[in-house]
């Protein structure tokens, strides 16, 4: 065990009463350090948020302007009481950063959501030595394994070929940022035009104000009138399927991209005519390896099938506990969290 | 294998009857004689004999994937379905063996029964390594018997009847009783010129389809059209009477042979080519019928025993004649059918073999006003059929009506909740329900269906939500919500914590306006039950 832990956990979630910060709040607090910008870590109403450079766009489009923005290339640290403060990227979105404290000899890592596959529209994860890991487990159950990405690329691609090739439209659903550009980078544009959702376009131009490439994208709401949808894609965030908005495309093959694919009950559940393994979070195999390499004495575990994950840790000889006991793998199994704006 | 695989997964991944029908019929054009009557095997609902008991497969798993079995179960758990939990947990294999289907299922999957554990642990694993996750799924899913795919036999009938021309009619009755997945019985079956003679098959059952009970009878139009008959809870059959033997088979195209010695010996006074429709009641000498209860008392006994054979008499009621001097006599009207029933059976005077009554009526109030007396006779409320309709084995409405009488009906608190399997294996959807009995909840009840998706959803997130202890899979909530249910019959029961068992419960509704407080008591319930 660590002598005197960096972080402890709070109500209002991991503290570091060092720098008197929080990392990833659950409530409003008044100092927050951010590991990437979706709204189950980047909370609203904070007064002052630190978080890695490349998250600026995203940030600033999501959270009051009021706040007070901070913002650190990867890499470099910032002291705060005392507290040696890094961001390292996390492969999980564009910004996404695994937050590094150092205090006092003892090194923390706060892995946020994380996934170790290439992703062309962020930086890969690299991993960070530290005493205490505090590792995300979304996909912890050794029933999560990924395939390589390229070949779930070329899938997509396939099918959009196929339902091109029968006159339909294709409506593909992912998260509005950071899964929807990831498909978006992966589309092959030779194929068809791309049209987004309104949410998905939003976080299209924060991308690219980023500077992050990607293929041209036509925001549905900019087309007027009759329109021929045949053989287009339409990338749209998960709560348009079903609602009125999708009536104008005609016939329409839709997918939804997600991790929870893997499993047949929640594919069928969600009703699409296909289901795509794609995740921005760690599978099983990810886990361990990232766990291996990160070297912790001791590994706490959140956000997702945390007891298991640090069941099974301890049995390997690890040190590790579960810091949440709700379990987010089985109540939130559609992370509407990662969902922010409604339908437009 | 893979493109059965492939044929599974198409069907998995569609909701739409005609993408279902347009995958089978491809497959069985495809696909050799021998593999498309396996896969008709597997699609109508048949399983393998279990090769390896489900135990194993979990340890294997687990040990293959290099987990402890805990973790196997969790996983096995949060997936609901065996198979495929262990086509995800165990990783992906390497090779790969594409033999046919029914070399798969001959040469690897039923020799297994005949082997001792470590053979079988050997063979299982090898097969792990040699096959891609979506035939691993399918080929998991033949071992644990759970080759579910939602189609009806009836589509099956269809796709296999579109593949080859042969109208869906004979395919049906081809496709009927007993039957080996064999080459020569998928050629037999898609044959033009066949024969249609095998001693024991017998023919699709013509369904009843229930009468609107608001609108009652009305709207069938003219009374005379019609005849009516009681409708008995007991188990539908068939008597065959070829070539000097008997065969009985249930609905559920059971051959079932010795359970039923009183109809058997009743059936020798029936003529060579003979096939009648009926129900198999229990019956009392003075023709009171009993309630399905003390039937059940011998349902699911191979041989018989004296005491029980007094006890518990059986009738064969029969309604119908399908064959008559060995021709198929379906093509005639009911009425016709009906009347060689009745010279076939006045020459035959047997307790154990009856024809049923016939209630007479001039206007439908008749029927209305005798229909009220049937839970008093252990009926379950009228059939309607048809004069000039003829023996229908397609879903064609219009011909037989069950008109029952109104379920028995009772407001109960819902306490314990249990994930589905299948399609719902991550909700909640089957649920225990409790009655008072003084200040207590005494379980009486599960009921799994009559929600919609929405309420289900609604449920679901109240058992996340407000769950007071976990059972390995079951949970116990906060009781709170109270649903109306609805049941077909009740009887009493030393099994059942209540002292009472129900027959058929489903939710009516979900009673929003109602506490559970004002949900009813055992007592209530009890005062249902029929003297
Ligand atoms: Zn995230
Ligand atoms: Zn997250």
């Amino acid at each position: 065990m660590l002598s005197q832990p960096i972080l402890q956990t709070t109500d209002s979630g991991l503290y570091c009463a060092a720098g008197d910060f929080y990392v990833d709040p659950r409530r409003p607090v008044d100092r927050a350090v951010t590991s990437h910008a979706h709204t189950d870590h980047a909370r609203w109403g904070c007064r002052r948020y630190l978080a890695a450079a490349p998250s600026e766009h995203l940030l600033r489009m999501r959270m009051n302007e009021n706040a007070e923005f901070q913002f650190l290339p990867y890499g470099e640290t910032i002291t705060i009481g005392g507290v040696k403060i890094s961001f390292h990227p996390a492969g999980h979105m564009l910004g996404s950063a695994q937050i590094r404290l150092e205090h006092q000899g003892q090194v923390a890592v706060v892995t946020g959501d994380y996934k170790l596959e290439t992703d062309p529209t962020c930086q890969t994860w690299q991993p960070v030595k530290c005493h205490l890991l505090v590792t995300e487990s979304t996909f912890g159950l050794p029933v999560y394994r990924w395939s390589p990405p390229e070949t779930i690329a070329a899938d997509i691609n396939q099918w959009w070929k196929e339902s091109r090739d029968q006159d339909k439209c294709c409506v593909l659903y992912g998260y509005a940022v950071g899964k929807s550009q990831r498909l978006i980078a992966s589309l092959d544009p030779s194929i068809g035009p791309i049209y987004c959702h309104g949410a998905v376009q939003k976080g299209n131009d924060a991308y690219r104000r980023s500077g992050v490439q990607l293929p041209e994208t036509i925001y549905v709401g900019d087309i007027a009138g009759k329109h021929d949808w045949r053989g287009a894609m339409v990338v749209a965030v998960p709560s348009a399927h079903g609602s009125p908005w999708m009536k104008k495309f005609g016939r329409v093959s839709t997918a939804m991209a997600s991790g929870w694919m893997a499993v047949r009950g929640a594919r069928r559940r969600r009703s699409v005519d296909r289901g795509f393994i794609l995740s921005d979070h760690v599978d099983w195999p990810s886990l361990m390896t990232a766990v291996e390499a990160c070297a912790p004495q001791t590994t706490w575990v959140t956000h997702g099938y945390s007891a298991v994950v640090a069941r099974y840790l301890n049995e390997q000889g690890r040190d590790a506990i579960a810091i949440d006991n709700r379990s987010r793998g089985e109540d939130e199994e559609d992370t509407t969290a990662e969902i922010p704006e409604a339908t437009s | 294998m893979i493109r059965f695989a492939e044929l599974y997964h198409a069907l998995d991944s569609t909701t739409k009857t005609n993408d279902k029908i347009a995958a089978m019929k491809d497959y069985f054009t495809d696909a050799s004689p021998a593999d498309a009557a396996w896969a008709v095997h597997f699609l109508s609902g048949k399983k393998l004999k279990q090769p390896v008991p489900r135990k194993l497969l979990r340890r294997w798993a687990a040990d293959e994937a290099g987990i402890p079995s805990w973790l196997f179960d969790e996983s096995y758990h949060a997936v609901g379905d065996l198979a495929e939990a262990m086509s995800l947990v165990v990783p992906q294999g390497e090779s790969t063996d594409d033999r046919s289907l029914t070399s798969w299922i001959e040469d690897r999957l039923m020799p297994l029964r005949e082997m001792n554990e470590d053979h079988q642990r050997q063979a299982v694993i090898d097969l792990w390594r040699q096959t891609p996750a979506l035939t691993r799924l399918v080929v998991m899913k033949l071992i644990t018997g759970g080759f579910r795919v939602g189609v009806s036999k009836r589509l099956v009938t269809r796709s296999v009847a579109l593949a080859s021309g042969i109208a869906p009619e004979v395919v049906a009755h081809r496709l009927m009783g007993n039957w080996e997945p064999t080459a020569e019985f998928f050629l037999r079956l898609t044959d033009p010129d066949a024969q249609d003679t095998i001693v024991s098959q017998p023919y699709p059952f013509c369904l009843a389809h229930p009468l609107d009970p608001d609108a009652g009878p009305k709207p069938l139009g003219d009374i005379d059209q019609y005849v009516a008959e009681w409708k008995w809870d007991g188990i539908r059959g068939q008597v065959i009477r070829r070539s000097g033997q008997t065969f009985i088979w249930s609905r559920g195209e059971d051959l079932m042979e010795n359970r039923w010695p009183e109809i058997e010996a009743a059936s020798e006074l029936l003529p060579d080519g003979t096939v009648l429709d009926g129900e198999i009641l229990a019956c009392l000498p003075d023709g009171e019928v009993l309630s399905f209860g003390e039937l059940q008392r011998r349902i699911g006994r191979k041989t018989v025993g004296k005491k029980l054979l007094t006890e518990v008499p059986v009738v064969f009621h029969a309604f119908d004649l399908l064959e008559h001097g060995g021709r198929d006599v379906r093509e005639l009207p009911f009425s016709q059918r009906r009347e060689q029933l009745q010279n076939l059976l006045c020459d035959i005077t047997h307790p154990n073999l009856r024809i049923t009554e016939l209630i007479p009526a001039t206007k439908w109030q008749d029927w209305q006003e005798i229909r009220q007396t049937s839970r008093e006779r252990n009926s379950e409320g009228l059939m309607l059929k048809r004069k000039d309709a003829v023996y229908d084995v397609g879903r064609v409405r219009g011909t037989w009506w069950k008109w029952k009488v109104a379920p028995y009906t009772i407001d109960a608190v819902l306490i314990y909740a249990q994930k589905g399997h299948g399609k719902r294996a991550s909700l909640f959807t089957d649920y225990t329900f409790a009655l008072w009995d003084g200040e207590a909840l005494v379980p009486f009840a599960k009921a799994y269906s009559g929600l919609d998706d929405a309420e289900i959803r609604k449920v679901d997130h109240y058992v996340r939500r407000n769950t007071k202890e976990k059972f390995g899979p079951v949970r116990s909530v906060t009781p709170t919500l109270v649903m109306e249910l609805a049941f077909e019959g009740l009887q009493k029961s030393k099994r059942h914590k209540s002292g009472i068992a129900t027959r058929f419960p489903r939710i009516l509704r979900w009673r929003h306006d109602k506490n559970p407080k004002d949900a009813n008591s055992l007592d209530e319930l009890l005062e249902l039950l029929p003297e």
